[in-house]
């Protein structure tokens, strides 16, 4: 029963109306075959009745003159040994006197003449019994149950005066190979309509459970495997089926986004934990190295002039001061009182990447319906616009383009740079902003880390997407206008 | 087709349906005295039921008697006894009891040889499977089947026979029934219809080459002693002259290709003339019979 109850949609919706069909075609055919018995059954009493009534007629006479032998003659014409019908053949035919005593009989040696067959027991002895209670000239149908006979009666009736009976006795076992016949007849037509539906059925069921089975397919990827679950070949038909594909796909689709989402906060609190680790290093590096260099600077106004000791601290001061500049690369300042960002900056930042896109052949293309001032420290937008740009030149095809797009509204300042190089891989993709995270030999890989630390401190959003040939890095900005 | 064809086909139709009639009509002729047809009445005592048997001898008397013949068949001897009697049918082929009950009317015209003697037996019968019982006294209480009332074989024996034994031939056996004919005292006999049968010994033993299946189911128990074979009759009125050219014609059969043909398969081996002397035992127990 587990074992069935566990069977796939697949074959257990087929099975089940294969089940339906083959249970359908057994009732009918029993229907047939029973309504053919009862026709056949009906059909032998008739027979039985007239014939008994026939040979009653005929044997009258024999039977009044007592001529055994003609009687006898009798009941051979009525028997055809070579009959098409066997079941019509009466197996045991009788005939009794007055007194029950057998007159005559089809079977001499079993029922010797003058000898009473109620003498031989049993069922023989129930039919007197039976004739004794009914009226003399009616005819009647006997079917004991431990008898293989059913037996027709017949009286045999002279002027009012019952003579006797003539009993046929019907094997009920002769009809059994024509029943058989009958049910072998039904079971053939039966198999032939079985073996056109069952194709059909087959076929249909399979369709019926398909979609079902492919849901489950589906929904066995959730949650490993999401974008295969949101690909599946689901139905999209408005029944109910229809209906759970589509709740299944949306479900897919909510999860995928909650992924995502999840994934996102992930990179975000990372950066995040990043920056503040790298804020604190930074200020705890910044404090002492002021002081250093205003040692350096105060030995090299007031100092001797040792001039070994002079070039140790030039030394130690360019190193210092690269220290410094790395550090206040990483910690990103914006608490800076700065003017507005005008239009003028765009034509500015064209201007200061010319040169590295003519070195590599690049078209930089700004579009910019600004117009006006932004309430944004231009500065610091500066430097974003600036960097993205860079790097988008950099990563550009030789002879490749790069766009600029810019655009302000609702208190909000957008733009994105594209460029048509190689996309960024999708390993690359969730360390993208992190510090030092730079997949090229030049530079520090400092420039993205910035934009998002800037972008974040104005409480902006950035978003890269990358796909073969167009990579775009946007950024929304909010303002506060005056 | 031209006109003569049609007259022709036309006369040739109505000839054929005449003769076809006639055919059909042969054996059932309505008795009349008529000068032109041969009129033989036929009784089972011989195998009277192989019509295509009697369309043969019949075709063979009516060349040897330049005379059409017409053989009369009844259901029982009593009727082909009454006809001849009554001279309706020229010659009959009955049996030696009853020629012995109106000797003085009909005429003894030719008695069959059988296996070359003039003499035949009545056997009685019992089925095969009846083993034990060895002879007629065995078969006290039991159904038994004559075949005709004016059987010598099938009747007049065995009652003669019970009543030298001391016995009461109409209460010997719980019921008795006639067949009206030998063949069907066998039948009766095999099927088990009847407990034991009284049959003409020639017709059983001819049956046994012709029919062995019938015989086979059926046991002689007893054979009487030799009688006058069943002998050919003639009506009282009977010429002189007609019976004896009737006479030699049968007497000459066995000698004649066809007619020994014939006589081969009635399994007869031709006729002689016969005495009444030779009928002389059946008259003895006929006379015995009819004293009780």
């Amino acid at each position: 029963m587990i074992a069935l109850a566990d069977l796939s949609l697949r074959w257990k919706i087929p099975l089940r109306v294969m089940g339906a069909v083959l249970g359908t075609a057994l009732a009918v055919t029993a229907a047939l075959v029973t309504r053919e018995y009862d026709e056949m059954r009906q059909n032998l009493d008739a027979h039985g009745k007239s014939l008994a009534r026939v040979l009653a007629n005929t044997l009258v006479t024999p039977v009044l003159h007592d001529d055994i032998w003609r009687a006898y003659e009798i009941l051979q014409s009525a028997r055809d040994p070579t009959a098409i019908a066997p079941e019509l053949q009466a197996d045991v035919v009788l005939v009794t006197d007055a007194d029950f005593n057998v007159f005559v009989s089809t079977r001499p040696r079993e029922f010797p003449i003058g000898s009473s067959p109620a003498s031989r027991g049993g069922v023989y002895g129930r039919l007197r019994a039976a004739l004794v209670k009914t009226k003399a000239t009616e005819q009647q149908v006997i079917e004991p149950a431990d008898s293989v006979h059913y037996f027709v009666m017949s009286p045999l009736v002279a002027d009012g005066v019952a003579l006797g009976h003539v009993i046929l006795g019907y094997s009920k076992i002769s009809f059994v190979p024509r029943f058989i016949g009958l049910v072998g007849q039904a079971a053939f037509v039966t198999l032939l309509v079985l073996l056109l539906i069952l194709p059909f059925s087959w076929f249909w069921a399979r369709r019926t459970g398909e979609p079902l089975v492919a849901l489950a397919d589906a929904m066995r990827r959730v949650p490993g495997d999401l974008e295969v679950a949101r690909l599946a070949d689901l139905p999209k038909s408005g029944d109910e089926i229809g209906q759970l594909g589509n709740a299944f796909r949306r479900m897919v689709g909510e999860l995928k986004h909650k992924q995502e989402l999840e994934d996102q906060m992930l990179v975000t609190e990372r950066l995040a934990a990043v920056g503040r680790m790298t804020a604190g290093i930074a200020h705890e590096i910044n404090n002492p190295l002021g002081g250093m260099l205003t040692a350096i600077k105060t030995y090299q106004r007031h100092g001797g002039g040792d001039p070994l000791a002079n070039q140790t601290l030039s030394l130690l001061e360019r190193g210092l001061t690269q220290i410094r500049h790395t550090v206040a690369a990483l910690l990103v300042e914006t608490k800076l009182q700065d003017r507005p960002f005008e239009p003028a900056d765009i034509d500015d930042l064209l201007i200061l990447v010319e040169a590295e896109a003519h070195a590599r052949s690049v078209t930089v293309v700004i579009e910019s319906p600004l117009q006006r001032a932004l309430p944004l420290p231009a500065t610091l937008l500066r430097q974003i616009l600036l960097n993205l740009l860079l790097n988008a030149i950099a990563a550009a095809d030789e002879g490749g383009r790069v766009r600029l797009g810019l655009n302000s509204g609702d208190g909000m300042l957008r733009f994105s740079v594209c460029n048509d190089g190689k996309h960024i891989p999708d390993e690359q993709m969730a360390y993208l902003f992190e510090p030092f995270a730079s997949g090229r030999e030049k530079g520090y890989g400092l420039g993205l880390w910035v934009v998002y630390q800037i972008v974040q401190q104005l409480n902006g959003g950035l978003s890269v997407d990358s796909e073969p040939g167009c990579t775009t890095f946007s950024a929304e900005i909010p303002y506060v206008e005056n | 087709m031209n006109e003569g064809d049609h007259l022709l086909a036309g006369l040739c139709r109505r000839a054929f349906l005449r003769s076809a009639l006639a055919v059909a009509a042969m054996p059932l002729l309505p008795v009349r005295a008529e000068t032109g047809v041969l009129r033989i009445g036929l009784t089972p005592v011989f195998l009277d039921d192989q019509l295509s048997f009697l369309t043969r001898w019949r075709a063979w008397l009516e060349r040897r008697l330049k005379r059409p013949v017409a053989f009369v068949q009844r259901g029982n001897y009593r009727e082909v006894l009454d006809l001849v009697r009554g001279g309706k049918i020229d010659f009959a082929w009955i049996c030696g009891y009853p020629y012995i009950r109106y000797r003085h009317e009909l005429r003894l015209v030719a008695v069959p040889l059988w296996r070359g003697r003039p003499y035949y037996q009545s056997y009685i019968i019992v089925p095969a499977e009846d083993g034990h019982s060895g002879g007629l006294p065995d078969l006290r209480g039991k159904v038994f089947s004559y075949s005709d009332p004016d059987s010598n074989s099938g009747y007049l024996y065995p009652q003669y026979r019970l009543t030298t034994l001391g016995e009461n031939p109409t209460t010997f056996f719980s019921r008795n029934f006639f067949t009206w004919g030998h063949r069907k005292v066998v039948e009766a006999v095999g099927v088990g219809l009847a407990d034991g049968g009284a049959v003409d010994g020639y017709v059983w033993e001819t049956l046994a080459e012709t029919h062995p299946a019938l015989t086979r189911s059926t046991r002689v128990i007893e054979r009487s002693p030799e009688f006058g074979h069943p002998p050919f009759v003639a009506r009282p009125d009977m010429s002189a002259s007609e019976l004896q050219r009737f006479r030699a014609v049968l007497l000459e059969m066995a000698s004649d290709a066809e007619g020994a043909e014939l006589l081969h398969l009635l399994r007869l081996d031709g006729f002689v003339a016969g005495q009444p002397s030779l009928f002389d035992e059946i008259r003895r127990m006929a006379a015995r019979v009819r004293q009780i």
